[in-house]
């Protein structure tokens, strides 16, 4: 593998969350992404994988996620594979942020924040890898 | 993650520390579970030295705005928020419904 690149596989248990997040600062760290990038990319990948054990998986311990970082020309690539059920993100309700405290939901926010937070986000189901997020942020990218 | 609490004459002061993410969570909501069962709803949540908070974190400060909200006088207010923290906090829209201070001492005079 390219040494710009990295790899991760962890099971699907929120506890590996910290794991996924220190792997994500080092391969940002390489693609030279600053402060803000990089914890903007922790947190979409965070929300993600925090998405595929509630909702892929329906459970913490059913599955394995695995992570590849490439570093580009212009940024971060982080693409996420599962073998759960595919995840449809357009059904998932759009967060108003204008939305007033009592009509605030908790839960729901993930997908916003890997929307909002990502220069791209690319969803793809039921390859023979399974299904495949790919998310990439731009270096110096002020989003 | 580390949370720590200690009660003042009128509010409740809760620091927290580390990362809150799906797993860590449950310490912060513990936390103020108990603050709440005691019939408590003014609470300051010190932020500084949170290094990280995902949507599972934001839920919870949420869920206890509402129930903090629902009582007297009640209110979650939020102290020392980091810069990437702030942001995410308005990025959600959420910096309108909480009140956000500098100091521990400023949020705990809000009360």
């Amino acid at each position: 593998m390219d040494p710009q690149n990295s790899q991760l596989t962890v099971a699907g248990y929120f506890k590996n969350l910290t794991e996924v997040s220190q792997f994500i600062d080092q391969a940002a760290a390489r693609a030279g992404l600053d402060e803000r990038a990089t914890y903007a990319v922790r947190m979409a990948v965070d929300e993600a994988c925090t998405n595929i054990i509630q909702h892929a998986y329906g459970g913490e311990g059913r599955g394995q996620i695995r992570l590849l970082c490439e570093t580009q020309a212009e940024g971060l690539q982080v693409t996420i594979f599962d073998q759960g059920t595919p995840f449809e993100p357009m059904h998932v309700p759009e967060l108003d942020p204008q939305a007033p405290l009592q009509e605030r939901q908790p839960g729901g926010m993930g997908v916003f924040f890997i929307r909002n937070l990502m220069d791209t986000v690319e969803f793809k189901f039921g390859t023979p890898q399974g299904n495949r997020l790919i998310l990439f942020k731009r270096r110096e990218s002020t989003s | 993650m580390d949370v720590t609490h200690r009660q003042l004459r009128r509010c409740d002061v809760v620091v927290a520390k580390g990362r809150i993410d799906a797993e860590t969570v449950k310490t912060l909501s513990e936390a103020l579970a108990l603050i709440k069962k005691a019939g408590r709803y003014k609470i300051v949540l010190n932020l500084k030295e949170v290094t990280y908070i995902s949507s599972a974190g934001l839920s919870e400060l949420i869920v206890t705005q509402n129930t903090c909200k629902q009582m007297k006088r009640g209110e979650l207010v939020l102290a020392e928020v980091p810069p990437r923290i702030r942001e995410v906090l308005d990025l959600a829209g959420l910096t309108a419904l909480f009140n956000l201070y500098e100091t521990e001492s400023e949020a705990a005079d809000h009360f």
